[in-house]
C-alpha cells in the first residue's frame, strides 16, 4: 500500500483518536453493581426533622470531615409571622450538637431545613472544573477526583447550594459523595443510617420499586433554587418559602 | 517530478509538523492518566477509587445478624425504625471484629438529644423536659431505650 503525504496527514488525527479509546480500556464490569442501573437522589420529609444533628456527626464520622466543615448541615429557621422574606437561620456548627431550645410562647414558627449536596443532574460545579477534577457518574453522583483537583475553588464559587469546601490539609474540594462507598455496596448514607426519625431517605430514581416514586405522587415536593435549573435531586416535602 | 523541483522547503514544512504532532501525542500519552475519557471528561479510575474508601458505620442489617434479639425488641417499640448506630454510633470496627467493646451511650446527652422539648421541633414528636419529668433520674431508669414505652405506667 502507497500512503502518500496527504493520506498520512488524514490518518493521523483518526490515529489518535483510536489510540485514545485503546488506552481508555473498556468499562469495568463491577462484580455486583452496575452503574447505569441506578439514578441516585434523596428525599428529605422537613416535618419530620427534630433537628438532632445526629447526620451531621454520622457524615463527620463517616467520610473523615475536617472540624468546621461540613458535607451535611441542619438550619434552623424561624419565621416571624408573615415576615417569609427575612427568616431568621441559625446553624450553630452546622446543628452538629443540635440546637438550643424554643419557648412554647415564642412568635413565628420554626422548622430545621437539612443540606447537603443536590447532586444535580446539570450541576454549575461539574460545568466550572477547569481540569476535569468533579464529574456527575452514571449513576447521579457528583463527585471529587482529589488526586486530580488542584484546589482552584471554582466550584466552590460555582455551587449554589453552598455545599463545597477546600478540605483544609488536603487543599483540593471536597463534598458531599452521597456516601459513594456505601450505595455501591448496598448500604444507605451514613446521615440516613443515623436519622432516627426517617426524614432523611435515599432514593434510587431509576428502581421502579423505590418507595420515593408513590412519595412523590401524593406529597408536595421542591427542590432548592429550581429557578437555577441545576437539575438537583435533594426532594424536600413540605418545604417552606422562605428556605433560600 | 518537476512539480517538487524547488519544493524542499515544504518538505522540511511537512517533517517539522509530523514531528510536532508525534511528540504532541507521545507526551498526551503519558501524561494523561489511562482511564480519562472512559465516561467522561475525567479520570474513570477515580470512581472506583472513592467507592473503595473505608465505611465506618455497619449498617443495621449487620448489626442484627448477631444482635437478632434486640432486633426483634426494636420491632415492636417506638424505636423500632431508629437504626442501632443513630445511639450507638459508627460501629463497622466492631462488627468486623465482635471483640472490640463497643461501649454504651451515655444516656445524659443521648436521649435529650433528640426529646428534650423545644417549640421547634414537630408538634407530634415526643418530648420532655427531662429536670420537671424526672428530676435528675437517668432516663434508662424507667424507659428500655430498645422499646422505651412503660408499659405498666402508661408513659410513653
Amino acid at each position: 500500500m502507497n500512503i502518500t503525504r496527504r493520506h498520512m496527514l488524514i490518518l493521523l488525527p483518526a490515529a489518535a483518536m483510536a489510540w485514545e479509546s485503546v488506552l481508555a480500556g473498556t468499562p469495568e464490569d463491577a462484580p455486583n453493581y452496575t452503574m447505569s442501573e441506578h439514578w441516585w437522589s434523596m428525599l428529605i420529609d422537613i416535618p419530620r426533622c427534630i433537628g438532632c444533628g445526629n447526620c451531621v456527626r454520622a457524615c463527620q464520622a463517616e467520610n473523615d470531615v475536617p472540624d468546621g466543615f461540613f458535607r451535611t448541615w441542619i438550619e434552623r429557621y424561624h419565621v416571624d409571622d408573615w415576615n417569609m422574606a427575612n427568616p431568621q437561620v441559625i446553624s450553630p456548627d452546622g446543628g452538629k450538637e443540635g440546637f438550643p431550645s424554643v419557648a412554647e410562647d415564642d412568635k413565628g414558627k420554626y422548622f430545621f431545613v437539612p443540606k447537603l449536596c443536590n447532586h444535580c443532574a446539570d450541576s454549575p460545579c461539574t460545568q466550572v472544573c477547569p481540569v476535569g477534577a468533579t464529574f456527575i457518574t452514571p449513576d447521579g453522583v457528583v463527585l471529587v477526583d482529589q488526586k486530580y483537583c488542584m484546589g482552584c475553588a471554582y466550584c466552590v464559587q460555582a455551587c449554589p447550594y453552598g455545599c463545597r469546601y477546600i478540605h483544609p490539609q488536603k487543599r483540593v474540594a471536597d463534598k458531599c459523595t452521597l456516601c459513594y462507598h456505601r450505595i455501591t455496596k448496598g448500604l444507605t448514607t451514613a446521615c440516613c443510617e443515623a436519622c432516627p426519625t426517617g426524614a432523611r431517605q435515599l432514593a434510587d430514581l431509576k428502581n421502579p420499586n423505590d418507595p420515593i416514586h408513590a412519595f412523590l405522587k401524593t406529597h408536595s415536593v421542591q427542590v432548592l433554587k429550581p429557578q437555577m435549573a441545576t437539575g438537583a435531586k435533594v426532594f424536600y416535602n413540605d418545604l417552606d418559602g422562605s428556605v433560600r | 517530478m518537476s512539480i517538487f523541483r524547488d519544493a524542499g522547503h515544504l518538505f522540511r514544512l511537512a517533517g517539522v509538523y509530523l514531528a510536532g504532532t508525534l511528540i504532541f501525542l507521545v507526551v498526551r500519552a503519558v501524561v494523561v492518566p489511562h482511564s480519562f475519557g472512559q465516561y467522561g471528561h475525567y479520570r474513570g479510575a477515580a470512581i472506583a477509587e472513592i467507592a473503595d474508601r473505608p465505611l465506618h458505620f455497619a449498617g443495621h442489617q449487620a448489626c442484627e445478624t448477631c444482635h437478632s434479639d434486640i432486633a426483634q425488641t426494636k420491632a415492636g417499640g417506638m424505636h423500632a425504625h431508629v437504626n442501632c448506630e443513630a445511639c450507638h454510633g459508627p460501629l463497622a470496627n466492631h462488627a468486623a471484629d465482635p471483640s472490640i467493646d463497643p461501649g454504651k451511650p451515655d444516656v445524659a446527652t443521648l436521649c435529650v438529644r433528640c426529646h428534650a422539648v423545644s417549640a421547634a421541633r414537630p408538634r407530634a414528636f415526643p418530648q420532655v423536659d427531662a429536670d420537671q419529668h424526672s428530676g435528675g433520674v437517668p432516663c434508662n431508669t424507667c424507659h428500655q431505650p430498645h422499646s422505651p414505652a412503660i408499659a405498666a405506667g402508661g408513659s410513653k
